[in-house]
């Protein structure tokens, strides 16, 4: 078994300005010479697959993930037409396909990695979920049918000014797939968007999530990813308005072979803005592998910045690695707070011991602590209905490790 | 009247240098009520009597028994041990990360009992316990043992101890790293259980500076894996004045 932490250094807690990511391929140089980023935004960015070098495997953005797995989505033809998608009617809010050249598409963000871009070139409509005023039932959009063949997605979350609403993206069955998801987030609104990774074992799942957070407006995110063989799932969040407010939180649980990723980016790009970030997961199994990173940017713009993300893995087995690794940069000293945090544990024979030792039985102890550890995540949803029913999936999972 | 007998016990662990044979022969009978203390110098066996009475993996009867009211201990896993009755109060409990004491201590009340118990009065008695304890409220909130200072970890086993109403309490060093003023309210913790449910203590001590405030009513000095003399309070009195040093003059120091 091997983990690894690892924890800022004392130039990021000073505000010292680099960046900590390795050195990554500048499409754009003509020379195939290494360029060290020195700010996460300016990293490259484009919706054209073209314009992104081929992918190696040893950049910063892939040297933690399987990219033999997905080539077929870094690289590969996609197919980019609608799919079939089940919701119920709720009020106030609409679900529909839009044509690729809608106005409202490409306002949120901006593909900064091959797969993605590779996505956006080959969609050819996207997914639009609008809400307006306060929306009192959640509205889950369920999609179970994608098959087999590698495809691209787009989606749209918009949310109207002083909405409310809780979106549910609920992801099942087969899939080899890759997408980006765009929020918009109008002044004071408040959305919530729980993305659901229940998938097959073999489905391969690479999405990008970037949400533009308005003027005194908040976003709750959560990745919850359980199922899938690989599953990629990055979302960045920019406060870019004064007042804008996100917590972003994830829970997965890696089984056997099964790669989960997740890379967070938050941009504080306005005054006054506020941010946290906390992902939980438990990993089970040999070639359990689990990764966490986590940016946070705090540019010159945005002074009154308050910021904390953490990252705490439980590791249940042998042969299992969690790579967790915060980042956090800061343009600017005029700020509130800003911290991170990051632990990687196991769940050992002497927890057990000790639980059995007061009589608890070893299944009720391993229940006991994982779920402990996870549920802390799924109880910030707020929904009762799908916290229930995440708790039942995370039990079922665990029944496994017995 | 409950009773847990020792008979003939023997011990061996793994050690990188090989098997290391341990308990020797131990005979030690606890009735219900009875105050034992088990005192020695390092490395005498006393923590692996304990251990081995509460079932840890690591320790392996080589040899004796072990009963509880005429079952045979030593054939039930770890967590039927302790739904018979025996409770193991550590000299280092483990951190558990993401399990909230109050979480903790209603499972194992449940586990022990065999059914929930109902919350409101169970609050109540938990919140009670703490206060006898000199506990904070917010301590229920904290997941069990992670950042404890080394008091409050010992305060927590006792608070279990008090909860969970064993017949029969091991307390292996539960003075160790205990100021005068913890050591005190850990002492009364013990005390209240022995006076409310008629607990049975086996209490093992290198000092014997917990016997001022835990009065036993036998005492037990352990050296190289037996007992070496049995008597009354009066030897740890002994024992106070002289140390261990006239048990240990055929054995190689540390021993």
């Amino acid at each position: 078994m091997s983990t690894s932490t690892t924890d800022s250094t004392a130039a990021e807690r000073l505000g010292i300005r680099a960046h900590s990511d390795g050195p990554v391929v500048r499409a754009s140089a003509a020379p195939a010479s290494f360029v060290p980023v020195q700010t996460r935004s300016e990293r490259f960015a484009s919706v054209h697959h073209a314009d992104f070098a081929e992918v190696t495997g040893f950049e910063a953005e892939w040297k933690l993930t399987p990219v033999d797995r997905i080539r077929s989505l870094i690289d590969g033809e996609l197919d980019g037409s609608a799919y079939a998608i089940m919701y119920p009617e709720v009020e106030g809010t609409t679900v529909e396909w839009i044509p690729r050249d809608d106005p409202r598409i490409g306002t949120a963000g901006t593909p900064e990695e091959r797969a993605s871009a590779n996505a956006w070139t080959n969609f050819d409509n996207a997914l639009l979920i609008d809400v307006s005023g306060e929306v009192e039932t959640a509205l889950t959009v369920t999609r179970s049918t994608l098959g087999d063949a590698p495809r691209a997605g787009h989606t749209i979350i918009t949310a109207q000014p002083n909405s409310s609403a809780l979106v549910v993206l609920d992801s099942r069955g087969g899939a080899t797939l890759t997408e980006n998801v765009e929020i918009l987030l109008a002044e004071g609104a408040h959305l919530t968007v729980v993305s659901l990774q229940e998938w097959d074992a073999p489905a391969l799942h690479l999405a990008s999530h970037f949400a533009r957070i308005g003027r005194n407006a908040q976003l709750k995110h959560f990745v919850v990813s359980l199922g899938g063989s690989v599953v990629r799932v990055n979302p960045s969040a920019h406060l870019a308005e004064e007042g804008s407010d996100t917590e972003l939180f994830g829970v997965y649980f890696a089984d056997a072979d099964q790669h989960l990723e997740q890379r967070v980016y938050v941009h504080h790009d306005a005054p006054h803005s506020r941010s946290r970030v906390t992902y939980k997961g438990a990993l089970n199994g040999h070639g359990a592998r689990t990764v966490w990173v986590g940016d946070v940017l705090i540019a010159h713009s945005a002074p009154g910045t308050d910021s904390y993300e953490q990252n705490r893995n439980l590791v249940l087995s042998e042969g299992t690695r969690a790579d967790s690794i915060p980042n956090l940069e800061i343009e600017t000293g005029d700020i509130v707070g800003a911290g991170h945090a990051s632990a990687t544990g196991r769940f050992d024979d002497e927890h057990l011991f000790y639980l059995q030792s007061r009589g608890i039985t070893e299944e009720e102890a391993r229940r006991l602590v994982v779920l402990g550890f996870l549920s802390e995540i799924i109880q910030k949803i707020g929904e009762p209905v799908l916290e229930q029913r995440l708790l039942a999936a995370l039990e079922a999972e665990l029944r496994a490790v017995a | 009247m409950s009773t847990l007998k020792i008979t003939d016990l023997k011990v061996s662990i793994e050690t990188d240098q090989g098997t290391k044979h341990i308990l020797k022969g131990v005979d030690l009978t606890l009735n219900e009520g009875e105050i034992h203390a088990v005192m020695g110098p390092n490395g005498s066996g006393k923590s692996t009597l304990a251990y081995t009475i509460a079932g840890h993996p690591r320790y392996k009867v080589e040899g004796g028994s072990i009963e509880l009211d005429g079952e045979n201990v030593l054939a039930m896993s770890v967590d039927a041990r302790a739904r018979a009755g025996l409770f193991l109060a550590m000299q280092y409990p483990v951190e558990i990360p993401g399990v909230t004491v109050s979480n903790f201590l209603r499972t194992a009340k449940t586990a022990i009992v065999g059914e929930a118990p109902a919350i409101r009065p169970w609050t109540t008695t938990v919140r009670e316990a703490m206060k006898n304890l000199r506990m904070d409220n917010e301590f229920s909130a904290r997941n069990v043992n992670e950042g404890f200072s080394g008091g409050e970890k010992k305060r927590h086993e006792i608070l279990q101890l008090e909860l969970l109403q064993p017949k029969f309490a091991v307390l292996d060093e539960t003075d160790s790293g205990l100021d005068v003023d913890a050591l005190k309210i850990v002492s009364e913790g013990v005390n209240r259980a022995h006076d409310t449910t008629g607990l049975g203590i086996l209490l093992i001590t290198h000092y014997t500076r917990i016997l001022r405030y835990i009065t036993p009513d036998f005492v037990h000095v352990f050296v190289d894996g037996r007992v070496a003399e049995e008597g009354g309070p009066e030897l740890a009195e002994r024992l106070e004045n002289e140390g261990y040093d006239r048990f240990l003059v055929d054995q190689p120091a540390g021993a």
